[in-house]
């Protein structure tokens, strides 16, 4: 009988199974705990996996942590809007503000070195999208993430927004130089 | 006391509440899908550069709307005719309730007009997934709310229905597999409204200042067990219309019940943990929390998805096989009825759903890979496979069988019937195919200026990130053309169609005949291989989602070093 109707057979979990799905089942388990592997495996032996340092914080608090690094290693200023380019030492803690509509400061990092990037944004949800490497992390209000970055090419790069964050969301920008 | 009309088409019987109450769900969700539609047409000419055609404000307002008239009121209402239908239509009864039944359907008019009005007001622009601290109107989440709570009951009046079925003894044995997973969508549905509830409840009474916040990081989880598991309740219900379809244009049965139910099964156990697969590229969650949830604990419901996707196409071969049509790997297939709208469609809806939906669905849920992909406008691609190409269509082609069965009218315009789930699946095909391709470039979903307002750090997007929004645009309204057919051939034929035979009325209903042992006893038998044709197609699925995920993995190796 067909699918609309009751299995023809009572106890139909007797039917024996075609080789078809039988064959097809197993090579589709096999498949998923290949791809289940793949994911815990590329923990172990990748170089690109999300840090979960994550502390609670507020705007005041997390604005004070990074003034103090903008005021140390500022090298220089930029645009109409004088917004400073920081040059931190590698190994250090970097900090970047995402609010509405900008990400502050303009960071300047070397190649091959290793950073802790700090992450939160002041209002709402930001999205954290470096262009064009197509890095994209979410950045919530509250939350201060801890990323450890490695950039491994030179160049200048820029952070989009790509999580809705108002009207101003689409004009708000932000930019890394990898030298 | 009710009536029961046997239709002389399909010789399914309709009870004569359940038969308006479907009616009365069917045709809401369309009306929702008709604003959802045009709608889109802002959407996508402002997302094209160079048309650019709405305002910032009006653009935000237009895409909070379509996802929400499109996502959550035109899916979850025909969802709830189609719950009633698999119950009491398929198990011949009557629907318990009714009038709890109108109830709930009251609610979820009023809610999805009071959500509606509050994002047209403009006071609403937050997305359908208003992300917390970002407020909407209090009666934005308070239509939400009322909708929930009436589809709720939808599912309850469903769950009661099966009850009175047993009860009355219209059915022998087990419900049918096309019942059994509407079940299934029913349990994830109860989830899912649930979890709707308990977030939204709170973020209703911080709109109107009676609680003072409500954590960003707690809302974007909670809000995901219902914005992803809706999504599944979708998956479940198109699932079992391909099921249904398969039955009725082809009379096949489940290669085995086992199987198909087993794969259910799976899906009730594992498919609401994909809520994760938003929240892989968010800090304060754990490596072991996401990669348990967004691989469905070990792709468990992946499997189930491929199990489907087997024995779905493999259920009908082997009814066209033993019609005679045995020639080689495929004639079953190419001899399969391609100018029937009910056939067509669905079996577009599935080929796209498995490949284009499937396969960047288990891309975007791998944890490491969706850090290349998070909240770019591949994410839209893969949900419009998804919920388009898969739930959209397969409703679209289950109303072309409904027209003369439920709606009791000639279709009018048949030959364009016939060409709709072409123009609409295919166009749907193409427009997200370039929407992932853009997605790869970066482009950012729900972003109203690529050229990003001419800001002095902006970031000059590649030519061909332009060229793919561009073929978005194009490919958009290709499909909102097809999208208008639907509507045009589906209201026209409700309103000047030709009346048709209503058929016999009774005053009791008639139960579901016992099958004759004879053929009770026919089974496929273990030691065949009764479907060779959809093997041959499975195996083509399986080189291409296995390359396209190790392509990912090599372009994920050559980012910046996160750690």
């Amino acid at each position: 009988m067909s699918a609309i109707l009751p299995p023809s057979e009572r106890l139909w979990w007797k039917q024996p199974l075609d080789r078809v799905e039988g064959t097809w089942i197993l090579i589709a388990f096999i498949w998923c705990m290949i791809m289940f592997a793949m994911m815990v495996g590329w923990h172990i032996y990748g170089k690109q996996n999300l840090s979960t340092e994550t502390y609670k914080t507020t705007p005041e608090m997390y604005t004070a942590k990074a003034q103090t690094v903008v005021d140390k290693y500022t090298v220089r200023k930029e645009t109409d809007k004088q917004i400073p380019v920081v040059h931190p030492p590698a190994g250090s803690d970097v900090y970047l503000i995402a609010r509405l509509w900008d990400w502050w400061p303009i960071l300047e990092l070397e190649k091959d070195k290793t950073y802790r990037l700090h992450l939160t944004s002041m209002d709402y949800n930001h999205g954290f999208s470096l262009q064009p490497v197509n890095i994209n992390i979410q950045v919530v209000p509250g939350y201060e993430h801890v990323v450890k970055v490695t950039p491994n090419q030179a160049g200048t790069f820029s952070i989009v927004c790509n999580e809705y964050c108002g009207i101003g969301h689409a004009n708000m920008a932000g930019r890394i130089y990898v030298k | 006391m009710t009536t029961y009309r046997t239709c002389p088409r399909s010789g399914l019987q309709f009870e004569s509440q359940a038969e308006k109450l479907i009616l009365a769900n069917a045709v809401a969700g369309v009306v929702f899908l008709l604003l959802g539609g045009v709608l889109a047409i802002g959407v996508v000419l402002t997302r094209w550069p160079a048309v650019h055609w709405l305002a910032a404000d009006t653009f935000y307002l237009v895409l909070t709307a379509h996802g929400l008239d499109m996502l959550i009121f035109w899916i979850i209402f025909f969802e709830i005719a189609v719950l009633y239908f698999c119950s009491s239509t398929l198990l011949r009864c009557r629907i318990a309730t009714p009038r709890i039944a109108w109830l709930g359907f009251a609610l979820m008019l009023i809610g999805s007009v009071t959500t509606n009005v509050a994002v047209f007001r403009g006071g609403s622009s937050v997305m359908m997934t208003s992300y917390v601290p970002m407020m909407a109107e209090p009666a934005f989440y308070l239509g939400l709310i009322l909708f929930a709570v009436g589809a709720l009951i939808g599912c309850f009046v469903f769950f009661g229905t099966l009850v009175v079925a047993k009860a009355e003894k219209t059915y022998q044995g087990s419900v049918s597999l096309v019942t059994f997973g509407a079940i299934t969508a029913a349990i994830i549905a109860v989830f899912t409204i649930v979890s709707g509830a308990i977030i939204l409840i709170p973020t209703f009474l911080m709109s109107v200042g009676i609680v003072k916040a409500v954590d960003p990081l707690m809302y974007r989880t909670i809000w995901w067990a219902f914005g992803h598991s809706s999504q599944q309740i979708n998956v479940a219900a198109h699932i079992s219309i391909w099921y249904a379809i398969a039955a009725i244009c082809f009379g096949a049965k489940p290669m085995s019940e086992r199987v198909s139910r087993g794969a259910f099964l799976l899906y009730i156990l594992f498919l609401q943990l994909a809520s994760a697969h938003h929240l892989l590229a968010d800090p304060g969650l754990s490596t072991e929390w996401k990669v348990v949830n967004t691989s469905y604990f070990m792709y468990f419901a992946v499997l189930a998805s491929m199990i489907h996707g087997l024995t779905i196409p493999g259920a009908i071969e082997v009814a066209q096989r033993k019609k005679g049509f045995t020639k080689g790997l495929f004639e079953w297939l190419r001899k399969a009825p391609w100018g029937n709208p009910v056939f067509s469609g669905m079996f577009i809806s599935l080929i796209g759903f498995g490949f284009l939906g499937g396969i960047s669905g288990v891309m975007m849920g791998t944890e490491q890979l969706n850090m290349i992909i998070h909240n770019t406008i591949y994410v839209p691609g893969h949900f419009h496979a998804t919920v388009v190409i898969g739930t959209t269509l397969s409703f679209m082609a289950l109303t072309y069988f409904l027209i003369p069965v439920l709606f009791k009218r000639e279709m009018i315009n048949p030959g364009l019937a016939k060409l709709q789930p072409y123009l609409f699946g295919l166009s749907m095909y193409f427009f997200v195919l370039v929407m992932m391709g853009a997605g790869t470039l970066g482009v950012p979903r729900r972003h109203w200026d690529l050229a990003m307002g001419g800001s002095p750090l902006a970031y000059e997007f590649p030519g061909a990130a332009y060229l793919m929004m561009g073929l978005v645009g194009i490919a958009g309204l290709m499909a909102i053309t097809g999208g208008a057919i639907y509507i045009y051939i589906t209201v026209g034929s409700l309103l000047w169609g030709k009346k048709l035979d209503v058929g016999a009325i009774s005053q009791t209903t008639v139960p579901i005949p016992l099958v004759p042992s004879t053929l009770a006893l026919e089974g496929h038998g273990s030691a065949g291989f009764a479907a060779p044709g959809t093997f041959a197609l499975a195996s083509v699925f399986l080189v291409a989602f296995v390359l396209y995920y190790f392509i990912n993995w090599k372009y994920l190796s050559q980012v910046w070093g996160l750690a």
